[in-house]
């Protein structure tokens, strides 16, 4: 296959995974930030929203306030914001133009389809059900872009392509979503019967789909570092970090079986997972859980270049 | 102006035949169920991704082609005809193509003005002496042709460079096939899909003969913001063939490779659907960011095919045009099958006076322009349009050409106000290879959307039809 469509097939399904991830961040600051105050309703909520989704810089050279309707505006729709989930939809759907052989009609018609569709949704005048809406929309067009993959490619390197670009970017936005929020899932933070974490913890849950998930895993109330084990270590959970790995072993490993060569970024990938398998919560927050996140994204960022070091060139 | 043969038949009633059952099936169809069709096929051209770009139009970078419905019709004696007549046009221009580059016979027997050759902006000196592989220059044709009337077709253009629309003379009929299946057991339509399989035969035959016996062919696009992109990706698709950009190709020891996932793979034939002057810039523009640096080396070093080769576009100046019946002549010892619109050649003193004096109702061309951009349509352009081309003319008379306004056939088409005939052409796609001619009955029919409009060009809101040849 040529790097260039190898290349396109990640970046496709990394800006779709991202468009997704975004949708998320957007409706858990929404919850957060409808809260009377007394149950920890903040404006800080949207600044963290910015954090989260990595563009506070850009959204500052526009704006100065953070408040719902410009970070919404900025992070949903803005044509100067270049990681917006409208700028998300464009980007994949370019890729997927430039590599058409390579994907399933499918999988175009998934893609261009949302981006025909996205020129419907007008910021402007969008009220919060029409906003809610929408999200619920962008997640499904990522659900239906990874369905349409699962079920009609062929098990081999363009399929490979499209999961290490999911898996790179999932992994980046579970541990940037945890950098910003670390601070609330640190011990000292807790104070019994504390409605206010309570709902700061629910909301990172809810941004990664995973509320539900906690209490059939780990059937008590919401705790912190129970949080950030599901996020983190968790084996059942599909978005924690250690699935992100496993699934990046996985299908680096079948890359090197189809090519018969194995390379960097298959070592990188397994000795990922390796931390990952042999510690636990408890020694996370005894080394420090923000060093320990601010550690992953550094190495999730060389295992990307890496794989496009050996491959995408 | 008279008024214009109809393809399906004259304003009395008198259907010809091959339109016969599509003519009863037209008066039995309610306008309605017309309109849902056209909708449901733009719907579709829509969700397939069939779009094309318009240059300096920054509004809308991807538009549709207007589809029309209602197919053109050939009978098969009207095809056995044409088909005969374009394998001996194709043939010709190839003859042509190997004589400009190589002994020169035509210009020594004066066929062909020395200068028109030499001064052609599109004549290659790089190509001089030079044999390609098995002597093919123009893999890919499009020859463009009208009818004014049922006994004669003539050739308006032939596009020897790298003609496009193949893809919706493919698509349009797997939409008419989706949405009109009944009129397909009326009407016996031989099929175009093979086109694909022709192309890739056509191209594999032509490798360099020391290449390995399973050539790998590949198609060279300028990128995705090209006009034509989607084309070139379909084809690919279809070929099953990689889709190439000028960076994913280079040169090696007089070698060309593409770089995949699994290292450097040799490629042994270049569809290329980047012009000459993009194609390497060491040798060509050296701005040019298309291409691939040592390719015209690799090229010549014989490593390499191009399709269409360096230099074709010698042969579809539309000056050199008006010297085809001649050079069919010469390279077959035929008379030519297919006849040439009568042509004024600017550049000829008499011609010019006959033609300044009679602008408002010729068509006047630039000699090396496409895509119906830069001509004078005399009998449609205002006082004013053809004063400034006269001066335009006048600065520059070589530049330009000049045909009579031809009435051009009508075909019924779906229009706002109901169906009405508008004007249409035809470009069947001719693929030369090292072995034979190999044409799919049928082409890119393209109709002038507009009422009494001439001009069918997609970048001038042309749109076009499905085109079926009838099997006996």
């Amino acid at each position: 296959m040529l790097s260039r469509t190898a290349d396109s097939l990640f970046w496709m399904s990394r800006y779709m995974e991202r468009a997704e991830n975004l949708a998320r961040i957007i409706d858990a600051a929404h919850r957060l930030s409808a809260l009377p105050a007394s149950y920890g309703g903040t404006h800080n909520e949207w600044e963290s929203a910015l954090l989260a989704a990595g563009c506070a810089d850009s959204f500052h050279r526009i704006y100065k306030d953070a408040t719902e309707m410009t970070v919404r505006d900025f992070i949903c729709f803005s044509e100067e914001n270049q990681a917006s989930i409208r700028k998300c939809i464009d980007i994949a759907r370019m890729n997927a133009r430039a590599v058409r052989t390579a994907i399933t009609t499918e999988m175009w018609d998934a893609i261009n389809g949302a981006w025909l569709d996205m020129k419907n949704y007008d910021a402007g005048r969008m009220d919060r059900e029409e906003l809610s809406r929408f999200l619920e929309w962008v997640k499904n067009v990522s659900l239906v872009v990874d369905g349409s993959a699962h079920r009609s490619m062929l098990r081999r390197d363009e399929f490979f392509f499209t999961r290490l670009g999911l898996y790179v970017e999932r992994a980046d936005n579970i541990l940037r979503l945890l950098d910003v929020k670390y601070h609330v899932l640190l011990p000292a933070t807790e104070r019994v019967g504390g409605t206010l974490d309570y709902f700061q913890w629910s909301s990172l849950l809810r941004s990664v789909s995973a509320l539900t998930a906690y209490h059939w895993v780990y059937r008590e109330s919401v705790k912190p570092w129970l949080v950030a084990d599901l996020l983190t270590l968790n084996r059942e959970m599909p978005r924690s970090l250690y699935c992100c790995y496993e699934n990046l072993v996985e299908f680096l490993d079948q890359l090197a079986r189809q090519y018969g060569r194995i390379g960097p970024s298959q070592h990188m990938a397994r000795s990922a997972l390796a931390r990952l398998e042999n510690t636990n919560i408890e020694t996370i927050f005894q080394n420090g859980l923000h060093e320990f996140i601010s550690q992953f994204i550094i190495d999730n960022n060389k295992l990307a270049s890496a794989i496009q070091e050996q491959y995408l060139v | 102006m008279t008024v214009a043969f109809d393809e399906m038949g004259d304003a009395q009633g008198a259907v010809r035949e091959p339109y016969a059952r599509l003519s009863q099936w037209l008066n039995q169809a309610s306008p309605e169920l017309l309109n849902t069709r056209r909708s449901q096929a733009e719907y579709f051209f829509r969700r397939i991704g069939i779009t094309f770009a318009v240059y300096g139009d920054a509004d809308s970078t991807e538009r549709l082609i207007p589809f029309d419905i209602i197919p053109r019709i050939l009978s098969a004696a009207e095809w056995r005809t044409l088909e005969r007549g374009l394998i001996q046009r194709v043939n010709a221009l190839n003859a042509f193509l190997r004589d400009v580059y190589g002994k020169k016979e035509c210009l020594r027997a004066g066929v062909v003005p020395t200068d028109l050759v030499y001064r052609n902006p599109y004549f290659r000196p790089e190509m001089d002496r030079f044999e390609v592989p098995h002597g093919v220059y123009c893999h890919i044709a499009g020859i463009d042709i009208v009818r004014v009337d049922p006994h004669n077709f003539y050739v308006l253009e032939d596009n020897a460079r790298t003609p496009s629309g193949v893809s919706y003379m493919l698509e349009n009929r797997e939409v008419m096939m989706r949405l009109f299946p009944e009129l397909f057991v009326d009407n016996r339509v031989a099929p175009v899909e093979n086109y694909a399989d022709n192309l890739l035969a056509s191209l594999r035959s032509v490798a360099p003969s020391r290449s390995a016996a399973d050539p790998t062919v590949v198609l060279l696009t300028p990128g995705q913001y090209n006009s034509a992109f989607y084309e070139h990706s379909f084809l690919a698709d279809k070929l099953g063939v990689e889709l190439v950009e000028g960076t994913d190709l280079f040169v090696r020891d007089e070698v060309v490779y593409m770089r995949t996932t699994e290292g450097p793979q040799r490629v042994d034939v270049i569809y290329r659907r980047v012009d000459d002057e993009f194609l390497d810039p060491l040798v060509f523009r050296p701005d040019s960011v298309l291409g691939v640096p040592g390719l015209m080396g690799a090229y010549h070093a014989g490593n390499v095919t191009l399709a269409n080769a360096v230099g074709t576009g010698v042969a579809d100046d539309k000056a050199v045009y008006s010297y085809m019946p001649e050079i069919v002549k010469f390279y077959t010892g035929e008379e030519p099958i297919l006849k040439n619109v009568p042509t004024w050649r600017c550049r000829d003193k008499d011609d010019f006076a006959y033609v300044l004096d009679h602008l408002p109702e010729l068509v006047v061309k630039e000699v090396n322009g496409s895509g119906g951009y830069g001509m004078l349509v005399g009998p449609h352009a205002t006082k004013d349009q053809i004063e400034t081309f006269r001066r335009r003319l006048k600065h520059e008379p070589d530049n330009y050409i000049a045909q009579p306004t031809l009435a051009l056939s009508t075909c019924p088409t779906f229009t706002k106000s109901g169906v009405a005939p508008r004007h249409v052409d035809l470009r069947p796609f001719v693929l030369s290879g090292a072995d034979k001619v190999r044409i799919v009955p049928g082409g890119l029919t393209r109709v002038a959307m507009k009422e009494g409009s001439l001009v069918v060009n997609s970048s001038q809101g042309g749109g076009t039809k499905d085109t079926w040849v009838l099997d006996a």
